[in-house]
């Protein structure tokens, strides 16, 4: 409501007294004052470093020597590393079964959470711990588990009479993908059932009964009511989920480094690997930045979740 | 629709029972139909979001002979639990400097973040100075720019002004992680603030400083403690900044340290290695149980906005 009635009074002669006319006229110098915190951290440390990276990964730089401007040279040097592609295949196939699948049980999470029961405000607390737990060391307890040789799953499975010898989890190629996609997986399905589980709760009752009277299913009620409705949260959820399972990268290095024999390397491990352990700065900004592409994209759709989000806001939904 | 629904609302509502006129309908299911499909799978989901929890606990605290004799005795629980992993990582290790490390460096990073914020939260929902709306843009693109392409920049930053291995250059970076989701946060909140206020209080000529400190930051001290915990969660939870700037040990923050310096030859380094996850995650799960609520306005505030 202020918003909208906030240019109209700027507009409109004025009668008050000069003193708020003369903060009237202030205003953009106040604002830039009150900017400056914001504008140096960020301009420093963000937007500066943003192009810097673009920037670098044009040049030969390595660790305590300053490089020369080598032009495309690293992008073609990666264009014929199959490591490289493999960390893109790797980010691909991480980002996509992982938001997926943290989408439906987040969203079915979401949706049990959202029926009436005993203790829910307890179970919705408890539910979100795996978000609270700093990653790399819910990623510790997780490597633990997947321990080739004490895992508590293996010794489950052989007790149940599942499997004979225990699951090698982080030793093998395909365990391992699947093992830390679980682990991503289980760390974001909070993020998502909870926020999800905010919008639901604006869904209002009447409507599922009106539906209900009408004869709607369940499913049908759920299609043709809450998803609606939940587009736009939706969208700008797993925009963000996408974003930091694109990106990830601490659970990767605390579980396998990018291992076994590259594996497990996302674009992220890969350029930290060249970067700062191999040294080769150049190479590994090359890297980080070839993931530029794929963010925007990301960005893009959050930016039409949103718009559909102001529109739909005008119906009167939140 | 939504409207009509709310003024109709009122008139049904004494005719449902008190306790369950959230969902109106519930009374439709039958409980095994219920058990089913909603206990069962709600419990399965929690038992596995929540086990990871248990076995790190459970780790910490058994002694060295039964962490890797499955056989003898019984993985999934123990009689004796012992805090000798516990004490030694308390008081013959580095860890009370790393969480130490850690503390400071995410109290002080939060901050620095909440006062930038702050204003700049104040400056663009209230002020509205010319291009206030491009510069919430910014702020909000900044947001998803995350760390991972910005470490390496940043590392030869950091190196060419000297910050390289301090705590300080932590302090100055995490911000960019949290100012943006800060400000936005804030800036939900600032909206809420009844306009009116400010505009009684320009007019009894209070300066705009007095305004934010006297009217508009005590009407907002749920935001504030919605983005100070958040913020502080996620400086503790950072990694790749804190493991790529801080190379000496009595330097490094819980997560790094707990990657980089636990990890030996040594076969019962579970123990230790369980009680550091735990230790340094119960600070952070205790503030969650004071703040539930804050918790998730945070959480699902910066989403909406």
């Amino acid at each position: 409501m202020t918003d909208a009635a906030l240019p109209a009074t700027r507009d409109r002669p004025m009668r008050e007294p000069t003193s708020w006319e003369r903060l009237r006229s202030n205003r953009d110098w106040l604002g830039f004052w009150f900017m400056v915190p914001t504008v140096l951290l960020l301009g420093v440390f963000l937007a500066y470093p943003l192009f810097l990276g673009i920037w670098l990964s044009f040049t030969n730089t390595k660790i305590g020597r300053v490089g020369k401007f080598i032009g495309l040279e690293n992008y073609e040097w990666l264009m014929d590393d199959k490591v490289f592609w493999l960390s893109v295949t790797n980010t691909l196939l991480y980002t996509v079964v992982a938001s997926v699948a943290k989408f439906a049980i987040g969203l079915y999470l979401a949706l049990l959470l959202n029926k009436h029961m005993p203790f829910k405000a307890m179970i919705r607390a408890v539910v979100l711990i795996p978000f609270i737990v700093p990653t790399v060391l819910s990623a510790i307890a997780f490597w633990w588990i997947y321990d080739s040789q004490f895992s508590i799953v293996s010794w489950l499975l052989r007790k149940a009479g599942f499997i004979t010898t225990n699951i090698n989890f982080l030793g093998d190629p395909w365990n391992a993908r699947w093992s830390t996609i679980f682990a991503n997986v289980w760390r974001g399905i909070p993020f998502v059932a909870i926020t999800l589980l905010a919008g639901l709760q604006t869904v209002s009752p009447s409507l599922y009964e009106a539906a209900t009277l009408d004869g709607a299913t369940g499913w049908q009620r759920f299609r043709y009511i809450t998803y609606p409705i939940l587009t736009p949260i939706i969208a700008v959820v797993m925009t963000f989920s996408v974003l930091f399972t694109f990106t990830d990268f601490q659970l990767i290095w605390a579980m396998t480094r990018g291992g076994p024999v590259n594996a497990t390397h996302l674009m992220a491990t890969l350029s930290y690997q060249r970067a700062i352990l191999g040294g080769n700065m150049g190479e590994g900004a090359a890297i980080a930045t070839a993931m530029i592409p794929f963010l925007l994209a990301a960005v893009l759709v959050s930016w039409f979740g949103l718009q559909r989000r102001k529109w739909q806001a005008g119906v009167g939904n939140d | 629709m939504s409207d009509a629904s709310a003024t109709a609302r009122p008139v049904e509502a004494p005719s449902v029972t008190r306790e369950d006129n959230a969902e109106g309908m519930e009374f439709l299911e039958t409980w095994q139909r219920r058990l089913v499909f909603t206990y069962f799978p709600l419990a399965i989901i929690v038992f596995v979001l929540l086990f990871p929890f248990y076995w790190m606990a459970l780790t910490a605290v058994k002694p060295d002979d039964q962490l890797l004799d499955m056989e003898t005795f019984n993985p999934l629980w123990t009689w004796n639990p012992t805090f000798k992993h516990i004490y030694k990582l308390l008081f013959q290790s580095n860890y009370p400097k790393w969480l130490w490390n850690t503390m400071y460096v995410a109290s002080a990073a939060t901050a620095l973040s909440l006062f930038a914020s702050v204003l700049a939260a104040y400056a663009i929902v209230r002020l509205q100075f010319r291009g206030a709306q491009l510069v919430g843009g910014l702020i909000f693109l900044a947001y998803l720019v995350p760390p991972s392409i910005l470490f390496i920049p940043l590392a030869s930053i950091i190196y060419s002004y000297g910050l390289i291995d301090s705590p300080l250059s932590l302090i100055l970076v995490y911000p960019t992680i949290l100012i943006p989701f800060a400000t936005w946060l804030l800036m939900g909140y600032f909206k809420s603030i009844p306009f009116e206020l400010e505009e009684s209080a320009l007019m009894d000529g209070a300066s705009r400083w007095q305004i934010l400190t006297k009217i508009v930051l005590p009407l907002a001290v749920p935001g504030l403690i919605s983005a100070f915990i958040f913020c502080f969660t996620l400086c503790w939870n950072e990694f790749i900044y804190a493991l790529t700037f801080i190379s000496t040990t009595g330097n490094k923050t819980v997560p790094v340290a707990i990657v980089n310096e636990f990890v030996d030859g040594d076969i019962y380094r579970w123990g230790a290695l369980m009680a550091g996850a735990l230790v340094g995650s119960l600070p952070l799960v205790i503030l969650y149980t004071f703040f539930v609520e804050h918790y998730v306005s945070a959480m699902t505030g910066a989403v909406k906005e």
